[in-house]
């Protein structure tokens, strides 16, 4: 028996969050009833090792570990420090909302901390078995956080709803991983690459069906628009620290792994790109359309995440189009600072809950100004981001996916882009202004003070997309290495390829792959 | 496939593969139909698993039939073990989406008595 050299310091960083989880889940047997302050504390001081662990890899060589299970890359390390820090982000303001909806459950703590390693599993794999046991460990856990609030009707209803479309989904996208088997005997997604070169043409088929299904299966966890139905009453109805974490998490740990599918289909490009490109633009118009006419804001903010991933969509499809001129540095760029700017403005809206009721209607902003200002000022700030208004991140990351995509010969998509942002300027303003009025009728909702974790949140929310708006162009300079590898994997050049890969790892299977093939 | 390799050659001889995915394909579509359709959702769940299962015996039939499709590159025993893994590996997994699934379920239950999913609107504005 050989094993495969195991290099742990790749696997560490998940490895990390998933001990974190198990410590957090002892410490929340152990801890004195109703105070979960401890279990925070481990969880965090356990979320900041794994992303030093991370922060330490970054511009570190490409490489695969585990019999090639694993990959590294710098859009694997990137995305994996973007989930642990917005996992971060959600327990910090987590205790205070969970307190004032009288939640008595310390397992949100672990049960998050699962889905953020099976979300790190998705982004830093090629396999498609791994990308699928880790989008499993992703939704299962989430399954049973968004029916977190038991007593509630609301949320049972979401999980529920949360459940069934993602079970259908994993097994359509497993019917897909099954053809891509079939198709070229790996599991690996370079098999479409070896697929398309061989000359028995069934294969050809079958891996154009694996490709389609695992489009469908990973569209539905991405919540690209035909698949999307699910979104907004499962934002609505979760837990809004849930949601926070589902909108974020979830959201990059769907795109990595429809990065990888795409990138490892790119010989089908011809098949697919249409397809997406219609796809996105439909995503950005519906997401932003429907909700204009929203009355409730965690559902609104649930179709703004909709037309959001359109967004990200257009950048990904920017690089799959041009590998050779466009990295992904746009879409890592616009994946953090969606994350913050949802993240906080979920964490903001969490303040409406108070004494086990929680009102979630725009009008239950009503008069934030005036019982807590910072918070008000927060959502401002989150919102003009999400806008992507002249001086803020998320106009820097607009800026570039539109720059990409135009550069790449995508003119429809910039311009569809470039539209949806003036479109959902109206339904943003709307949240916005309910902060800001008064209590216009006797109607006069109820608003929780302001934990000091929830404050924490929001000024690191501020200040993170104030230092992404501030070093725009640093942060992209270090995400534009993410993304090179696809380079040579489609057009076989060596010269690119400057990467040296570390002797006591094996190399990439996909660059091996193309190799061999002569080229 | 090691045990009883005659067997199988016989069966991978006088079977051709497309009935084996043709077999597959149709228990995917009833899953898939059937989702759509019912509305009690332990129903809905058992839909999915047929469809999962459905992948189960199109995972199986690819590896039965890898020596004979002559796949170039990787040795037949190798892509047979991928096959043969993911098996268990979604089994198991249906495993677990049944525990939490039901548990959703019961949850709901104690609330209203009676699961329908077309009931299931408590959130539209």
């Amino acid at each position: 028996m050989n094993f495969p050299t195991m290099d742990w310091t790749i696997l560490m960083p998940t490895i990390v969050v998933i001990v974190t989880g198990i410590a957090a889940l002892i410490v929340e047997m152990l801890r004195p009833k109703q105070n979960n302050n401890l279990i925070v504390g481990v969880s965090l001081v356990g979320l900041g090792y794994a992303a030093f662990l991370l922060f330490q890899q970054i511009g570190a060589p490409t490489a695969t570990t585990a019999g090639g299970l694993v990959l590294r890359d710098q859009f694997a390390v990137l995305a994996q420090l973007i989930t642990v820090g917005v996992t971060m982000l959600c327990f910090l303001f987590s205790e205070g909302y969970l307190r004032e909806k009288r939640i008595a459950f310390g397992e949100f703590y672990p049960l998050a901390m699962w889905a953020a390693s099976g979300g790190m599993m998705m982004a830093s794999t090629n396999n498609m078995l791994m990308m699928f046991v880790g989008l499993e460990i992703l939704s299962i856990s989430l399954y049973c956080l968004a029916g977190m609030a038991r007593r509630e009707q609301r949320s049972e209803e979401s999980a529920l709803k949360y459940f069934l479309m993602g079970a259908f989904a994993s097994a359509v996208l497993l019917y897909g991983i099954a053809f891509l088997f079939g198709a070229s005997g790996t599991l690996d997604v370079s098999g479409f690459r070896e697929a398309m070169q061989s000359d028995i043409d069934h294969l050809k088929s079958f891996a154009l069906l694996g490709l389609a299904m695992m489009i469908v299966g990973l569209g539905f966890k991405a919540a690209l628009v035909p698949f999307h139905q699910w979104t907004p009453d499962v934002y609505q109805g979760a837990p809004t620290n849930v949601t926070a974490f589902m909108a974020a998490a979830s959201k990059i740990a769907a795109f990595a792994g429809l990065y990888r599918v795409l990138a490892g289909a790119v010989d089908l490009q011809s098949y697919y790109m249409d397809v997406m490109v219609v796809l996105a633009i439909l995503t950005m118009s519906i997401g932003n359309l429907v909700a204009l006419v929203q009355k409730d804001v965690k559902r609104a903010l649930g179709y703004s995440s909709i037309a959001h991933a359109g967004y990200i969509m257009v950048g990904l499809l920017a690089h799959l189009n041009s590998p050779d001129k466009i990295n992904l540095g746009s879409v890592l760029f616009y994946l953090l600072s969606y994350s913050l700017m949802t993240v906080g403005a979920f964490a903001v809206i969490s303040l409406t809950a108070k004494g086990g009721k929680e009102g979630t209607r725009t009008q239950d902003l009503n008069g934030m100004w005036k019982k807590a200002p910072l918070a008000a000022g927060s959502l401002l700030f989150f919102v003009v981001s999400l806008i992507g208004m002249p001086p803020t991140a998320g106009f820097f990351g607009k800026l570039f996916i539109f720059k990409d995509a135009w550069n790449s010969g995508l003119q429809t998509l910039a311009i569809a882009l470039a539209i949806n942002s003036v479109i959902s300027v109206f339904y943003y303003l709307q949240i916005v202004r309910a902060a800001f009025v008064d209590d216009e009728d006797v109607y006069s909702p109820q608003m929780s003070s302001m934990s000091s974790g929830l404050r924490l949140t929001c000024i690191l929310c501020i200040l993170g997309i104030g230092g992404a708006t501030l070093f725009a162009q640093p942060i992209l300079n270090v995400t534009n290495q993410a993304g090179k590898e696809l380079n040579v994997y489609k057009h076989d050049i060596e010269d690119v390829n400057d990467d040296v890969v570390d002797s006591s790892v094996t190399p990439v299977p996909g660059l091996t792959g193309s190799e061999a093939a002569g080229g | 496939m090691l045990l009883m390799p005659n067997l199988l050659a016989t069966i991978t001889e006088e079977i051709p593969l497309g009935w084996f995915l043709a077999l597959g394909f149709v228990m995917f579509a009833l899953g898939g139909i059937g989702v759509v359709v019912r509305r009690n959702p332990v129903v809905v769940f058992m839909c999915i698993e047929l469809m999962l299962n459905s992948v189960n015996l199109t995972f199986l039939a690819f590896t039965a039939y890898l020596p004979n499709t002559g796949l170039g590159g990787k040795t037949a025993e190798h892509a047979a073990m991928a096959g043969q893994a993911s098996i268990i590996f979604v089994m198991a997994i249906a495993a677990a989406e049944v525990a939490v699934g039901l548990g959703i379920i019961m949850a709901i239950f104690r609330q209203r008595n009676d699961v329908d999913v077309d009931d299931m609107s408590t959130m539209r504005s």
